[in-house]
């Protein structure tokens, strides 16, 4: 009997703009000057607002929140690639991926409040509510797309979701159902090294995690999560794939978080200072400021009102997130059922006597 | 005595019973080097090693199977879940596996295993992380369940949970991991699973309580003290076995019962204990049993709503009052 090799595998990864800002024109995408400023000033605005998450965290004006420092080229470069219609799932830590979809930070600001009004999606977006359980939206996504196709419907369909989360049970099942059905989905998983305490290499003992979707029947490739460009190739590509009924496709962005997990976290305790040096010398957005510059596109000037511009938007959306009137107490029930049970309007009634 | 906090209780608990028995090992998210999202596992990875106290992968339906198999083979696991809501991603080891296996292999699959899992509200964790599932747990045929309310109780059931031969869902209160109390000094302290303690003697009515509500009950208790009513309060410390002798006795002797409970309030852990009462007390009742419990809603993420859905003191002299008004 002889012993024969039936099945091998190769693993792509993507890399467009280096470190130094320079690209690899042979595998630039297709985008103008304005999108490169745009998406250079999406980076710096959602690098605002993460900045000023932390600190209103540290006021006491939000709750616990987990910052994006480092990872916003993988998520603005992704979004930037959605169109009007799609659907977005993300995980709990994609604040650059509303920021690019124009979901309003205050709404934002008002969720990391403690108000899940915030999660309401505005007319016009379809990203659902932050999954902060981890991994457990990846099915809901293939269900999405499986609808969108069974309706006509040529959206697509992007779940967004951490290196911990490809340790659980719903992504497995997930990208199999994916595989076997094709659905119109995207998965873009931001692999930041680091799930709270837990290093990438303790998540799996896979060299990748983008190999992850061979084994279901569908590409996985892994991108330069701090490069833009690439991440927006990647993404645009899977789009495309995925509207012209080619199945699903799998994204690694490899980045690395450079805050604590949370405010609640403190980092130091499990990783090495000289780590996370390393990956700030990776920097997403200082990359692309180079690369503008060397095309012209980029002054200090210019930097200095964009960043007064973003600070100005940014603080308009803390004011009227602050501005928001509190949760009244029928906001308990309101929105469990359409229309409040009778034990529900009971319990109101009970709560209104108590003058709670 | 010392005194300590429940979390340090627990810990000492878990070190104790480690150093005592090779076979006991710890599996969970976060819980080796960093030592617990709530740092109960303190100290552990430096005393033990990570062959005894092992950081998993985010798989929760795996650390249960995989900690059920663990007992079969012959270790006797502590997992740990971040959280109790993440046993919902392994409620089929948990209610399919860990509680029938003993059963279905006729008594011959031991399964000397505890799952540790804080849960509760009050922390302005939202809908999916504020959740008291002890009902769930306590419905399933094959599972004891502790509940404990003090540093004591903890470190005593926890060290009972670890030795019995028994599956444990032990349910921690993230609020009370830092609550203080007198702790026995004696390294083979234990409490027993399936006996309920009167934290508080007293004749007027009997409230029944566990976990975080204990302590609710007993502040109540001396609200209403100083308005001349005598409340007993009964601490079931688990849920399985119920240790009803204890709390129908005292229901017989004071003729009222007000049972508090976290959970939500339809088929919640109350429902079972009123039920309890009345079949058994009551030709002893002078009124009606009241039920104490959480809202029958998702927990609001919102700080102000949050507190309207969880039981507060008030809510329980508010109870006891009307059950002191109210005649058969
Ligand atoms: C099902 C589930 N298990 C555990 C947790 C607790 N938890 C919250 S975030 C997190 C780590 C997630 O890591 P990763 O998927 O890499 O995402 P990242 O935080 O790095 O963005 C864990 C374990 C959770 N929220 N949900
Ligand atoms: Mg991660």
């Amino acid at each position: 009997m002889p012993r024969t090799v039936i099945e091998t595998f190769s693993v792509t990864r993507l890399d467009i703009l280096d470190a130094e800002g320079n690209v690899d024109e042979a595998l630039l995408p297709p985008l103008s000057s304005d999108d490169m400023v745009r998406m250079y000033e999406l980076l710096v605005l959602s690098r605002t607002f993460d900045d000023r998450a932390l600190s209103l965290q540290r006021e006491g004006r939000i709750g616990t929140y987990p910052s994006i420092l480092g990872q916003e080229a993988a998520q603005v470069g992704s979004a930037f690639a959605l169109e009007q219609g799609d659907w977005v799932l993300p995980s709990f830590r994609e604040t650059g991926v509303h920021i690019t979809l124009g979901y309003s930070p205050a709404l934002l600001f008002q969720y990391w409040a403690g108000d899940e009004r915030g999660l309401a999606c505005p007319e016009g977006l379809n990203v659902l509510p932050v999954s902060v359980s981890v991994g457990t939206h990846i099915p809901h996504a293939v269900g999405i797309a499986m609808a969108a196709r069974y309706r006509r419907d040529r959206v697509a369909v992007v779940a967004y979701f951490g290196d911990g989360a490809t340790s659980k049970g719903d992504f497995h099942e997930g990208f199999n159902m994916a595989g076997v059905f094709r659905p119109p989905v995207v998965f873009i998983c931001q692999n930041n090294q680091w799930a709270i305490s837990v290093p990438r290499t303790r998540q799996t003992a896979a060299a990748t995690l983008a190999q992850k979707a061979i084994a279901y029947g569908f590409e996985g490739i892994q991108v330069d999560g701090n490069d833009v460009f690439a991440v927006y190739a990647a993404t645009r590509r899977a789009l495309e794939r995925a509207r012209s009924g080619g199945g699903p496709t799998f994204i690694e962005c490899f980045t690395y978080r450079l805050s604590h997990h949370t405010t609640a976290d403190d980092a130091d305790r499990y990783r090495s200072a000289s780590e996370v040096e390393e990956w700030k010398k990776r920097d997403p957005q200082e990359r692309l400021r180079r690369y503008l510059e060397k095309l012209g596109y980029w002054s200090e000037g210019y930097q200095r009102e964009l960043d007064e511009r973003a600070r100005g938007i940014i603080d308009a959306a803390v004011r009227a997130a602050e501005a928001a009137p509190l949760p009244d107490r029928r906001d308990i029930f309101t929105t469990v059922f359409e229309g409040l049970t009778p034990s529900q309007a009971r319990e109101l009634e009970v709560l209104h006597d108590a003058g709670a | 005595m010392a005194e300590m906090n429940c979390r340090d209780a627990l810990n000492l608990a878990l070190k104790e019973e480690m150093r005592r028995d090779p076979s006991v090992v710890i599996w969970g998210e976060d819980v080796a080097l960093y030592e617990g999202s709530f740092k109960v596992t303190r100290g552990l990875l430096a005393e033990f090693g990570e062959e005894r106290i092992k950081d998993t992968p985010i798989s929760e339906n795996s650390i249960i199977g995989a900690a059920i198999g663990a007992a079969m083979g012959g270790l006797r696991p502590v997992a740990e879940l971040m959280t109790v809501n993440f046993a919902l991603l392994a409620m089929d080891q948990i209610v399919n596996h860990m509680a029938k296996i003993r059963y279905m292999f006729g008594g011959k699959a031991g399964l000397p295993m505890v799952v540790r899992a804080p849960g509760g509200g009050g922390s302005q964790l939202a809908a999916q992380h504020s959740q008291s599932l002890e009902t769930y747990f306590m419905h399933c045929p094959g599972l004891y369940v502790a509940v404990p309310a003090t540093p004591a109780d903890a470190r005593g059931l926890l060290k009972s949970a670890i030795r019995d031969n028994n599956p444990v869902m032990f349910l921690e209160h993230e609020l009370l991991y830092n609550s203080r109390g007198e702790v026995p000094d004696d390294p083979e302290f234990t409490v027993p699973l399936g006996v309920a303690e009167i934290k508080r003697r007293g004749d007027d009515v009997t409230i029944v309580a566990y976990s975080r509500m204990t302590l609710l009950s007993l502040q109540a208790a001396e609200e209403l003290e100083k308005e001349g009513v005598s409340c007993e309060v009964v601490d079931l410390r688990t849920l399985a076995p119920l240790d009803r002798t204890t709390f129908l006795e005292s229901v017989k002797r004071t003729s009222r019962a007000v049972v508090v409970s976290e959970c939500c309030h339809t088929c919640g852990v109350g429902a079972e204990l009123a039920a309890c009462i009345f079949e058994n007390c009551f030709d002893s009742l002078t009124a009606p049993v009241r039920r104490v419990s959480g809202l029958d809603v998702p927990m609001p993420y919102s700080r102000r709503l949050e507190r309207l859905c969880i039981p507060r003191v008030e809510d329980i002299v508010a109870a006891v009052k009307n059950v002191m008004q109210q005649k058969y």
